[in-house]
């Protein structure tokens, strides 16, 4: 047996380059296809005018970042992410305490709160449109205590709505993701602890918490791709322009490609693409120095 | 005692997040003189507030048998909307596992800045991809078919990302196993990759059939012809003609959604808690 070479090519850092390629070359080619190629084009024509093509320098930057449009449907987004996913962390977070605390039984809990997940928008478009319409369920409601019906998907309710909206659809995917976490944790040393003294609070911040910080990643990338998935639900019950409160970059981008405002589009799709990259890598960044 | 209240708060809580679930189905054999009552001053403006009650007057099984032999355009919306989302799911599970077994198990250099684009990629709104995206498709002239759908959503990165956390939570040792037996990376990654990374590939699979069951915004964009659309978009429309069929055609809507659910959970959960990039 020749073991020598075996243990030389451990020492350094094998590269499986070639084989690597074989496998994902296929996914590279259609992504570079449908995306990464033409989103060179995409920047280039950013910089472009729309008509003749000529070169504009940063004209249609300037032109997207004073747009009043797009300074509110970035606010809204912004707001929306910021309030959205650190609610949604802790409710969900909150939520895998309570049934892991069971023990038995939970299994039930985990697809009772998976399952909103599985509701297709367009079929509770319909609900949604009674629930919250100025004559609807939630106004039938609010007058029976003596205030006066409000139409919420006109008002600054509008915003709130898509929250929850948000927060029912994905409260179950995060929840299972943390009590898979809970799961792994050893029960040891929390014993040990309760042994030693620590009240459920202590236990809680000190011995749990900080074991479940690998998962929080995974849960805040996915948190933050679900959250742009509400224009859906704010797509099918507003229409193209819904209240100011919950136009979002989404219905920016959509009413523009209508318009074929190719330049502004192509500077907008640019700016948004490049602040989703720094945030990955901040994400990454964050996550990899905690360990 | 403490058992019991959590199990009312979560009781409470599970009964919150059933609730459109049940009123859904419930609304579904409602007669129609009851939702024109019910449901009136919403949707016909009249007077008063709308109601939905938690139990219909009697079950009227009429609005389904109206939409199932009635109602030829719902049946082409729903066969539209499966002949998306089948060759969707096939080409990213042909494009994916692969990829996603070579992040997992392979060292190779660059392959943490590609990982990186390609967690990017996947975060990216279709409104992002979306110019891209039709400027290749306008060359291609595959505007206005349903493969302006299915070739950029079986180039998606999201199924890769979550396959990678299952291929990579196989233990080293089980395929060092097979390693030895002289089998190639190709047949390592057949024979052990696929069986063993197999709730990845469901969990990937449930994933993505609930994603582009729902899908909205890319036939809006890409697809003129109304007759192409799914039924996820074409859907809404109904409501305003056909009041009766309308919640029926949500209910049956919802039907494959929740049964490739119910089908997949189990795996949704098992192996989630790999998480990170860890080399």
């Amino acid at each position: 047996m020749h073991k020598e070479p075996k243990h030389i090519s451990q020492n350094k850092p094998k590269s499986d380059l070639k084989i690597a390629l074989c496998f994902i070359l296929p996914s590279l080619i259609g992504v570079g296809i449908f995306i990464l190629i033409p989103f060179l084009d995409v920047i280039r024509r950013s910089f472009c005018g729309a008509m003749n093509g000529q070169f504009v320098g940063a004209n249609n930057y300037i032109t997207v970042f004073n747009n009043e449009a797009f300074k509110l449907a970035s606010k809204n987004t912004i707001k929306f992410i910021v309030v959205c996913i650190p609610l949604l962390i802790v409710i969900s977070l909150a939520l895998a305490l309570l049934v892991n605390s069971l023990k038995k039984k939970n299994e039930i809990f985990k697809s009772m709160f998976l399952l909103p997940m599985a509701i297709p928008v367009a079929s509770v478009v319909l609900l949604w449109q009674v629930i919250f319409n100025k004559n609807g369920l939630l106004s039938a409601g609010i007058e029976k205590l003596g205030m006066a019906p409000i139409d919420w998907m006109n008002s600054d309710w509008a915003f709130w709505i898509l929250v929850a909206s948000y927060l029912w659809r994905n409260v179950g995917y995060n929840m299972v993701f943390w009590l898979a976490g809970l799961t792994t944790l050893s029960e040891s040393v929390d014993e040990a602890a309760m042994v030693d003294g620590a009240n459920g609070w202590q236990r809680l911040t000190r011995i749990t918490l900080p074991q479940l910080i690998p998962n929080l990643f995974t849960i805040t990338v996915l948190s933050l791709l679900n959250s742009f998935k509400v224009f859906r639900e704010a797509y099918l019950i507003a229409g193209q322009y819904p209240h100011d409160s919950m136009y979002m970059l989404q219905h920016l981008f959509n009413n523009w490609f209508m318009s074929l405002d190719i330049d502004k589009l192509s500077a907008a799709a640019t700016v948004v693409a490049s602040v989703i990259l720094v945030l990955i890598l901040f994400l990454q960044k964050t996550w990899e120095s905690e360990d | 005692m403490k058992r019991k209240v959590t199990l009312i708060i979560l009781a409470i809580l599970s009964v919150v997040a059933w609730l459109p679930l049940w009123l859904l189905i419930s609304g579904s054999f409602m007669p129609v003189d009851e939702i024109n009552s019910t449901l009136g001053p919403v949707l016909n403006e009249t007077e008063g507030f709308a109601r939905w009650p938690l139990f219909p007057q009697y079950l009227d099984v009429r609005p389904y048998v109206q939409l199932l032999l009635d109602s030829p355009e719902f049946f082409k919306m729903f066969w539209n909307s499966l002949g998306m989302v089948i060759p969707i799911l096939i080409g990213q599970l042909l494009l994916g596992m692969p990829a996603a077994w070579a992040f997992a198990r392979f060292k190779f250099s660059g392959k943490k800045i590609l990982f990186t684009i390609y967690i990017a990629l996947m975060l990216m709104p279709f409104q992002v991809t979306m110019v891209p995206n039709y400027l290749v498709l306008d060359k291609m002239q595959l505007l206005n078919t349903r493969w302006s759908i299915i070739l950029p959503a079986a180039c998606s990165t999201f199924p890769i990302f979550i396959m990678y956390r299952f291929f990579k939570a196989i233990p080293k040792e089980m395929i060092e196993a097979i390693a030895i037996d002289g089998a190639g990376p190709f047949r390592t990654y057949i024979y052990i990759g696929l069986p063993l990374g197999a709730p990845g590939i469901i969990s990937a699979l449930v994933l993505g059939f609930l994603e582009y069951w729902n899908m909205i915004e890319q036939p809006l964009t890409f697809i003129k012809d109304q007759s192409l659309w799914p039924l996820s978009l074409y859907l809404p429309n109904i409501t305003t003609d056909n009041l009766g069929i309308a919640i029926v055609a949500s209910v049956i809507m919802l039907i494959p959604a929740i049964l490739i659910f119910l089908w997949g959970q189990t795996y949704l959960e098992s192996g989630i808690s790999v998480g990170g990039l860890k080399e």
